[in-house]
């Protein structure tokens, strides 16, 4: 299984893609941070391409390069080699080199620059994103033999993730506005793996904003040390349920 | 004309002195009794009191003479007195140290109450859980000053507040530092008063407030951790200057509240860390220039009902809204602030930025209906939204709006 895990990350990383990926986020970090007057507007900024850029990069990059490996992966299974072992390597190598480049790539200027829980929880929370948009993308690339296909349902899926969730969210906040549904809100958050993640760095980002009676319902949940924990496991499920559905199926595949 | 009344003044000064006595009252003296004291005693005398504790039921000083504690002795009012009352003009009260007055709901018992009288003074005391700390009522041109007062601070009604006024003039309240009482210091019919450089800190409800009380000054105070740190109601003629307005945190918490006020000032204050800095309704032709709001979930919360009011020359920073409003028509003036959220430009070079600056955001505005959309703060869709609400304004008050944003922060 190691050799499989290096010779991924070893393609990868000659694929220049990741590489390029890294700097990018390393030039926009650095820049954010230098350019703002506070170290903690930077980190707004930065919010964003936490929530969008990476989950984006994850799940594309990925989805192409399964379909790319279709050969190697032929190739693989010819071997005497498990299914099982193939495809979690991949995922590992996928996973490990996205987290990585993440981490280079924005999580040392937020050390750099802004070293408290919130910088913290922001790294946490985009290495996170990173592997469950991972594991996302391979239950995509998965379900679908035709390449412009996955592609287009790994975009369809993000999109989906980033503005159309929430939309509905708005939509049922405004439909049941006279209940107090405060509650039932944060379960909903739940569904939504980026959600979450912009919720948990939030309450530690916008404190005052947070102090009204809703912040209250949040900050009593995610601020407590059982809510931290719940947030982890659930986003840790998001990562584990796509992967383990993408095993079965490829364990199944016809190539 | 004039060194003649100051001689004439200097010498019936002397005149009384000459004449007045000094009691001491102590274990060591002949004396175990203030109120003892107090009876024999006659108008210009002056009481020294011992360190020690006193059990004194409620200290009636009928007299002008001056009361004064050495080291602090205690005086207790064993959870059921009020422990000095004040019935006499001149009167001065330094240095004691008054704990456990009673508490009542039909009387508002008080470590200090100072009954129709004019030119009292009380300074330097330690207040220690008392219902009301020090208590006015019909008090003319008195001084409250250096005195530490606390309380427990559980529950409004079992609290009184810390110094209370009520019908009052020209009262000055100086560098007295209020903790865990109802309401730091409570003016009610109060006029021309000044409060300065007090710090009045975790309160239950407010740090200051005033009801129906016009033309005071508040200089230079500190009101952090308070239910709300200063609350201004029905009034006029209000002088707030200098002021720091922190950490008031919860769901109906402001930095300061305004309710039914108008033609006052707001200057030089800092609102910091605070759920709302501003709230205010009903409240016209206010003033408001040079304040710093930083770092406040919203700076300001300006209802409908408020009309003429104008926002000059604020530095706006951190704060996640800037504005809020609940309604469409514009009737207040903001102009020549700097906000940091600002993206215009500045062709000409004169610092003041060349497109206007609309500080209400549309999801403000949601946020306001339905406080449970707090939970898509900063998502994409919201920024969407806002964004394009900028460039198409169709919700938001169109005509709220700084048409000289300041590109950089004012030095203040």
């Amino acid at each position: 299984m190691k050799k499989i895990i290096k010779y991924v990350i070893l393609d990868i990383l000659r694929n220049k893609i990741v590489m390029s990926y890294t700097v990018f986020l390393l030039i926009i970090s650095f820049s954010i941070f230098n350019l703002e007057d506070t170290a903690g507007k930077g980190l707004l900024s930065l919010l964003n391409i936490v929530l969008i850029i990476v989950p984006l990069v994850s799940i594309i990059f990925s989805t192409i390069y399964i379909y790319n490996s279709a050969e190697f992966i032929e190739l693989m299974v010819s071997q005497p080699i498990k299914r099982k072992t193939l495809w979690l390597s991949i995922f590992v190598g996928l996973a490990g080199s996205m987290s990585l480049a993440f981490f280079i790539g924005a999580g040392i200027p937020i050390l750099l620059f802004e070293f408290s829980a919130t910088g913290i929880t922001m790294i946490a929370t985009g290495i996170l994103l990173s592997i469950i948009f991972v594991a996302i993308a391979l239950l995509a690339s998965v379900c679908t033999r035709d390449k412009a296909k996955g592609i287009g349902v790994a975009i369809l899926l993000w999109f989906y993730f980033s503005v159309l969730f929430d939309g509905l969210v708005l939509f049922i906040l405004f439909q049941f506005s006279d209940y107090p549904i405060e509650k039932f809100m944060i379960s909903v958050s739940a569904l939504n793996p980026i959600d979450l993640a912009r919720v948990l760095i939030i309450l530690k980002m916008d404190v005052s904003v947070m102090l009204g009676y809703t912040g209250a319902v949040f900050q009593d949940f995610f601020g407590s040390q059982w809510g931290v924990i719940i947030a982890g496991i659930v986003l840790s499920a998001w990562a584990a349920v796509p992967l383990l559905l993408s095993l079965g199926k490829f364990n199944r595949k016809d190539l | 004309m004039k060194i003649f009344y100051t001689t004439c003044l200097l010498l019936l000064s002397l005149s009384f002195r000459a004449s007045a006595t000094i009691w001491k009252v102590g274990k060591q003296q002949n004396i175990y009794s203030i109120q003892q004291a107090i009876d024999m005693s006659k108008n210009g005398d002056t009481i020294l009191v011992d360190a020690g504790i006193y059990f004194g039921k409620n200290i009636t000083v009928n007299k002008s003479i001056v009361l004064k504690g050495i080291n602090h002795p205690r005086l207790d009012g064993e959870k059921k007195y009020e422990i000095i009352s004040v019935k006499a003009n001149y009167v001065i009260v330094d240095g004691f140290k008054l704990q456990h007055s009673g508490s009542s709901g039909m009387d508002d018992l008080a470590a200090i109450k100072i009954y129709n009288s004019r030119d009292v003074v009380i300074r330097n005391n330690i207040l220690d859980d008392n219902f009301f700390g020090i208590y006015t009522q019909y008090g003319t041109n008195c001084t409250i000053a250096n005195n530490q007062i606390h309380a427990a601070g559980n529950a409004e009604l079992q609290n009184g507040n810390g110094i209370h006024c009520w019908k009052s003039d020209s009262m000055r309240i100086i560098a007295n530092k209020v903790s865990g009482h109802r309401d730091g210091i409570y003016f009610e019919f109060v006029t021309n008063s000044i409060i300065w450089r007090n710090i009045s800190e975790n309160n239950i409800r407010y740090g200051l407030h005033f009801m129906f009380s016009h033309n005071n000054a508040y200089i230079s105070n500190i009101f952090s951790h308070n239910g709300a740190g200063v609350a201004v109601m029905y009034t006029h003629g209000m002088k707030m200057y200098n002021n720091i307005f922190e950490e008031s945190w919860g769901d109906a918490a402001f930095g300061l509240l305004m309710k039914d006020i108008s033609d006052s000032y707001i200057r030089g204050n800092r609102f910091i860390r605070n759920t709302s800095g501003i709230y205010m309704e009903g409240s016209s032709r206010i003033v408001m220039e040079k304040n710093i709001f930083q770092n406040n979930g919203w700076a300001i919360k300006m209802q409908g009902s408020c009309d003429d009011n104008t926002v000059l020359y604020n530095n706006f920073s951190g704060n996640t809204f800037d504005i809020s409003t609940n309604s469409e028509l514009v009737l207040n003036l903001f102009n020549n602030n700097y906000w940091d959220k600002y993206e215009g430009y500045d062709l000409n070079r004169d610092g003041k930025g060349d497109v206007p600056y609309r500080p209400v955001s549309l999801y403000s505005m949601i946020i306001d209906k339905n406080p449970a959309t707090a939970i898509l703060f900063r998502s994409m869709i919201v920024t969407l939204m806002d964004k394009s609400e900028k460039v198409f304004p169709s919700m938001i008050p169109v005509d709220l709006q700084d048409k000289f944003p300041h590109m950089k922060p004012f030095p203040l």
